[in-house]
């Protein structure tokens, strides 16, 4: 049976570590190599980079970085952020990232997501979504730049309907940002992810709202996500990673011990 | 040279990562597409990141194909490395439906993964437990977890040496009955199978969704072995599973 993963969001900025509420005013967490071989040894399924600098300030962001953590980890890792090309995402795959995910980019050019696929395959090509869900509409709306809160911007996709879309065109993987949820640790958006789980074939991650052990255990239960993506909870040890994976095998959910 | 172990550049994969393992372990790797330095290796590693048509176009544009078959030395391949091994494959170019010819070291066919409702890429950790007694997998108890990426894979037959069972990660009480499997030890996983069995009608396509399929994790013939799964990638387990490969 596989296992359900635990991934731990490392958000890079300017090279070091950082993290943010509702995806604003960040804070400096630590420098990326040792933050990423502790969670490696603490039993961290995957880890996901991501620049958040990068697609918002349209510069190639300086990722060496990428190497040094393929050469001291031995677990899979993604790395998000200003990957515009397929040109950039060999570069990524060759210093040793295992997947590349796309966010902002894939929305101004989709046919990328299917030269990615034909190019490194399915397996490499994962979708980030960042989505919000719009209380006045009930609708759940796709966002862009992210990164830099000058240049947010709501896009004219609707949720579902992207996440079939990139489906279409090649996406090996879905990272579902319930912005909504992020940084505030009172839940993952149920609802949202199994209305994507629906219409998503292909393993769906979700990330925004971890807060405590429970958490997980719901976003797995009710949601059926193939992996729960979280940051502030394991960056400020408010959650003990070897400590929720004993507790949700406990539970009946399947994890790698 | 006393430990020499060559990587095989075969032009589209990602070679990093692997090569990253082998240095972890104090182990020197040298990456070359050049047959003379293949053939003296002590031993020989096929990587795999890509598909299959794009890496067999490669390997024979760069002629290592009679190379790698006239190989004697421990050789492993790993993920499409391994499925290049076998005689052919299911994963073609895209929109034809020719099957790929491989490089035929060990026989054997890749096929499209049959998982009914279950998400591909078959994608994480999952549990591989071997078949018989063998040096690879010294040291690794039956039911680690190693980590997976694939769409395709080779079914559990004669030249299986470990195998992994890809099933819904629901409990199986959630469907109302007990599954009767081939590999019933695999299936009966602790908790689930304490749940009172419930009377909720299935069907029968719903069944063959949820049970999932059991295929090769690791294949061996002669000299050669190969793991679907990435040791590079796969915590101590892999590790364990690249020393046992050089100690081969």
């Amino acid at each position: 049976m596989l296992a359900k993963r635990i991934i731990p969001c490392l958000d890079v900025k300017d090279g070091v570590v950082v993290k943010g509420v509702k995806f604003r005013n960040h804070e400096i967490i630590g420098d990326i190599v040792p933050l990423a071989k502790r969670y490696a040894q603490a039993g961290a399924d995957e880890l996901v980079f991501y620049d958040i600098t990068a697609s918002s300030d349209q510069r190639v962001v300086e990722k060496s970085w990428v190497t040094k953590i393929a050469q001291v980890i031995d677990i899979p890792f993604c790395v998000a952020g200003g990957i515009k090309s397929v040109k950039d995402a060999g570069k990524i795959l060759e210093m040793g990232a295992d997947k590349i995910s796309i966010n902002s980019p894939a929305l101004s050019n989709p046919k990328l997501i299917k030269d990615l696929h034909d190019t490194f395959g399915q397996q490499c090509v994962v979708i980030g979504i960042d989505s919000f869900f719009n209380e006045e509409t009930g609708q759940y709306e796709v966002y862009q730049f992210t990164g830099d809160e000058t240049r947010t911007q709501k896009t004219a996709w609707q949720t579902i309907d992207w996440v079939k879309e990139v489906q279409s065109l090649g996406a090996g993987e879905i990272v579902l940002n319930c912005m909504n949820r992020d940084g505030v640790r009172t839940g993952y958006d149920i609802a949202q992810l199994a209305a994507v789980r629906a219409v998503c074939k292909v393993p769906l991650i979700a990330s925004g709202g971890a807060g405590e052990m429970q958490h997980f255990a719901d976003v797995y239960n009710q949601a059926d996500v193939d992996g729960a993506l979280a940051a502030s909870v394991f960056h400020k040890a408010i959650i003990d990673i070897p400590e929720l994976k004993a507790w949700l095998s406990i539970q009946g959910i399947e994890m790698r011990s | 040279m006393s430990n020499s172990l060559v990587i095989v550049n075969t032009g589209c994969a990602n070679i990093s990562s692997v090569k990253f393992a082998f240095e972890r372990l104090g182990i020197n790797v040298d990456v070359s597409d050049d047959v003379k330095v293949i053939a003296k290796a002590q031993r020989v590693l096929l990587p795999g990141v890509g598909s299959a048509p794009a890496a067999m176009s490669s390997i024979n544009k760069k002629a290592l194909a009679s190379c790698l078959r006239g190989l004697t030395q421990p050789t492993l391949g790993v993920c499409l490395g391994m499925q290049l091994m076998v005689t052919d494959s299911q994963e073609g170019e895209f929109g034809k439906t020719d099957l790929t010819s491989s490089l035929n070291l060990i026989p054997g066919h890749v096929k499209r993964m049959q998982v009914g409702n279950l998400r591909l890429p078959h994608m994480g950790w999952n549990r591989v437990t071997s078949k018989l007694a063998n040096p690879l997998f010294v040291g690794i108890p039956d039911g680690e977890h190693f980590y997976f990426v694939h769409s395709y894979a080779i079914d559990n037959y004669a030249h299986t040496l470990a195998t992994c069972h890809y099933s819904s990660a629901k409990k199986q009480s959630d469907i109302g009955v007990v599954p009767i499997h081939a590999n019933a030890e695999l299936v009966d996983a602790g908790p689930m199978s304490a749940k009172p069995i419930s009377a909720k009608p299935i069907s029968a396509e719903q069944l063959k969704a949820d049970i999932g399929t059991t295929f090769s994790a690791a294949i061996h013939k002669d000299n050669f072995f190969g793991v679907q799964f990435h040791p590079e990638r796969s915590s101590d387990a892999g590790a364990q599973l690249l020393k046992n490969f050089i100690q081969l």
